[in-house]
């Protein structure tokens, strides 16, 4: 009796979800599948028919792929080796009275939105921001503002809070005394570190890395403003299919396209690292 | 000084300097969130409550473009009606029809380009207007070549708001070269001048100049001449400062030297920067006129009839005129202009260069070939 109803009560506390999912998922992820099977009507949007012409089309926004597929990447990269360091310094140096203070100052960014930041971004970058002060020392020429350059700079600051808290997380849960026991048995600091704590974070790492790099998949704020409409993700080219050519049919199969590469992408991510064996290696350790 | 109308002003300030440029606003919806916020907020914008009671309800949401209104106009819009204005500010003719696409009712008034409304009217999306609400609209006051796409079967579905061109501005202190042709900006921007050039993020005006080069129509679809143009734009792109439509703020600063512009941007950089001139190339280019319309699906109907018969009003008309640059169509309006204003050469180009200019046609909207050569320009 007892079990029936926490079962009836487990129900009831995942309906919200599983309505919500499939109503604001699911469903329109289905609508999206359909319409990629689509024909363009002659005014634009969507004419019902079954062909597969709009995956033959693909190779047309193969650069946008490209594009995104190598600066998702470094832009991930680049976010990681900012923010493992003061992930690091905020779990295990700072002390504890002040770590609140810089916690706060992590999230502080997000108060305002996340549009007007990068705007703000156009201008440090801009003729007038650090190419002139870059000038006045000496360097002359620099062009940072709709490069790629400007772009990459633009994620790493707008996707750094999101791989510091996941990694900062995980490295305050590390064990002190398996740190001491390292050191007791001779490891030195940086030994310990390779062995002990490096993998006891990599859960964190692995998260935040994962968070990162999808939401860096659909990014199109940041190409569109920091690079000047010169640097073409793939959400570049699903907003320019849906709001200026009007073409559902291919924005849809651009769009299911970017899911699967996405859901590959992920799973072998997963599966790399969060290996079984692996993860009891680290628990035995 | 009253923290609200400081508010107002510093708000005001960064439209007018950089925030509220067309693709920000247009891109991001903050337009529709300041929109939302003057709606929702009434007091914080320092306007009168909304009468509820009144026959025209107490909103109306417009869809137009940046830096196109006196924003003094629309606030006694809605002191003398209570209706408050939900200001929507778009990027692109393109992604507008795409709202109202998409369905639901997103805008009661909406002001569009020419060569858009066939497309409109064929896709079932607006109506013939009911004239008797409009007295401000008198047909005799407008030269019939605005109005021509307007009129569908003798039936008037949009009545003209401003008309203007699409030439391109210079900064003279940094191009020395005497700038005439549509040859010489792809030319320079290819040599002399690379990295310095801002090309539109839109398709009709981007390709429609590239086409001008080789001296083709503004509005060709053939497949051949639209090849030679897209081998232009690719040649061109990697010396371009940027693809965008938001491009004032860049020619301000220094950024850029040469920018595609629009009458009105080329009226305001000129009035703030005079060493930034306007051209429109010899060889030709684009003439329009932007209308008012209300599309079928509009909620508020009477209001929406309201504000445009408001703001075709010759003296409502003047002083947004008089704001932002853009020449009005209605002979009343201009009777109201000062003389400087009627003989300024951005806003009333000479003969011989209005001469060869053409209207956007219709196909290049839906044209799936134009898409592409964007799209291709873009992702190369």
């Amino acid at each position: 009796m007892a079990k029936k109803s926490s079962s009836y009560v487990t129900t009831l506390l995942l309906a919200p979800m599983a309505i919500w999912m499939t109503a604001l998922l699911i469903l329109p992820i289905l609508v999206v599948l359909v319409y990629s099977f689509g024909e363009l009507a002659e005014m634009g949007g969507y004419k019902p028919a079954f062909t597969l012409a709009q995956y033959a089309n693909l190779p047309a926004r193969l650069t946008a792929f490209k594009n995104t597929l190598v600066l998702a990447p470094a832009g991930t990269l680049a976010a990681f080796l900012i923010a493992y360091p003061l992930a690091y310094y905020l779990a295990r140096t700072v002390e504890p009275r002040r770590r609140m203070i810089l916690l706060t100052l992590v999230i502080v960014p997000f108060w305002t939105s996340f549009l007007i930041r990068t705007y703000a971004w156009m201008f440090i970058l801009g003729g007038r921001g650090i190419p002139a002060l870059l000038e006045f020392i000496g360097i002359e020429g620099v062009r940072l503002l709709n490069t790629p350059t400007a772009v990459l700079i633009g994620i790493v600051y707008g996707y750094l809070p999101l791989m510091v808290f996941p990694i900062f997380v995980s490295l305050e849960k590390v064990d002190e005394s398996l740190l001491e026991a390292s050191n007791d048995l001779g490891a030195s600091p940086v030994r310990t570190f390779l062995q002990v704590t490096l993998p006891l974070s990599l859960p964190g790492v692995a998260t935040a890395c994962m968070i990162v790099f999808i939401l860096l998949m659909g990014e199109f704020l940041i190409p569109a403003l920091l690079g000047g409409g010169k640097v073409f993700f793939i959400g570049n080219a699903l907003v320019d299919l849906f709001l200026q050519s009007r073409n559902w049919p291919f924005g849809s199969a651009v769009a299911i396209t970017l899911v699967v590469v996405m859901l590959v992408i992920v799973s072998l991510y997963m599966r790399m690292i969060f290996k079984p064996g692996k993860t009891q290696d680290v628990s035995m350790i | 000084m009253d923290p609200r109308k400081k508010f107002i002003e510093t708000l005001n300030s960064y439209k007018k300097g950089s925030i509220s440029r067309r693709e920000f606003l247009g891109k991001t919806g903050l337009g529709l969130a300041t929109a939302v916020m003057a709606m929702n907020m009434p007091g914080l914008m320092g306007l009168r409550q909304a009468n509820a009671a009144s026959k025209l309800g107490n909103r109306v949401s417009l869809a137009t473009w940046p830096n196109y209104h006196d924003p003094e106009n629309l606030k006694k819009f809605t002191e003398k009606t209570g209706v408050h204005i939900q200001h929507n500010v778009f990027g692109s003719n393109e992604e507008m029809l795409a709202k109202v696409q998409a369905g639901g009712s997103p805008f009661d008034v909406m002001v569009i380009t020419n060569y858009t409304i066939s497309t409109y009217v064929k896709l079932g999306l607006l109506e013939p207007l009911d004239l008797s609400k409009l007295p401000n609209f008198i047909e005799a006051n407008h030269e019939q070549v605005f109005i021509g796409e307007a009129k569908i079967g003798g039936k008037i579905y949009a009545v003209p708001k401003n008309w203007g061109t699409t030439g391109y501005v210079v900064n003279t202190k940094k191009i020395k070269d005497k700038m005439t042709t549509w040859k010489q900006f792809w030319d320079l921007t290819i040599t002399k001048y690379s990295g310095r050039t801002i090309v539109h993020d839109y398709q009709l005006t981007a390709i429609g100049n590239a086409l001008k080069y080789f001296g083709y129509s503004f509005n060709s679809i053939d497949p051949k001449e639209l090849a030679e143009a897209e081998k232009l734009m690719i040649k061109a792109k990697p010396h371009l400062f940027a693809i965008s439509s938001d491009y004032q703020p860049a020619m301000r600063n220094g950024d850029a030297w040469m920018s595609i512009c629009w009458t009105g941007d080329g009226s305001q950089l000129h009035r703030d920067m005079p060493e930034i001139q306007y051209v429109l190339g010899k060889e030709g280019g684009e003439l329009w006129t932007d209308f008012f319309a209300i599309p079928k699906s509009a909620e508020h109907l009477e209001a929406a009839y309201a504000l445009t018969n408001f703001l075709l009003d010759p003296a409502v008309n003047a002083a947004e005129v008089k704001k932002h640059g853009y020449p009005a169509t209605d002979k009343l309006t201009n009777k109201l202009l000062p003389k400087e204003m009627l003989d300024d050469p951005i806003m009333y180009p000479a003969k011989e260069l209005l001469d060869p200019l053409e209207f956007g046609a219709a196909a290049t909207l839906t044209s799936p070939l134009r898409a592409e050569v964007m799209a291709r320009f873009k992702a190369a």
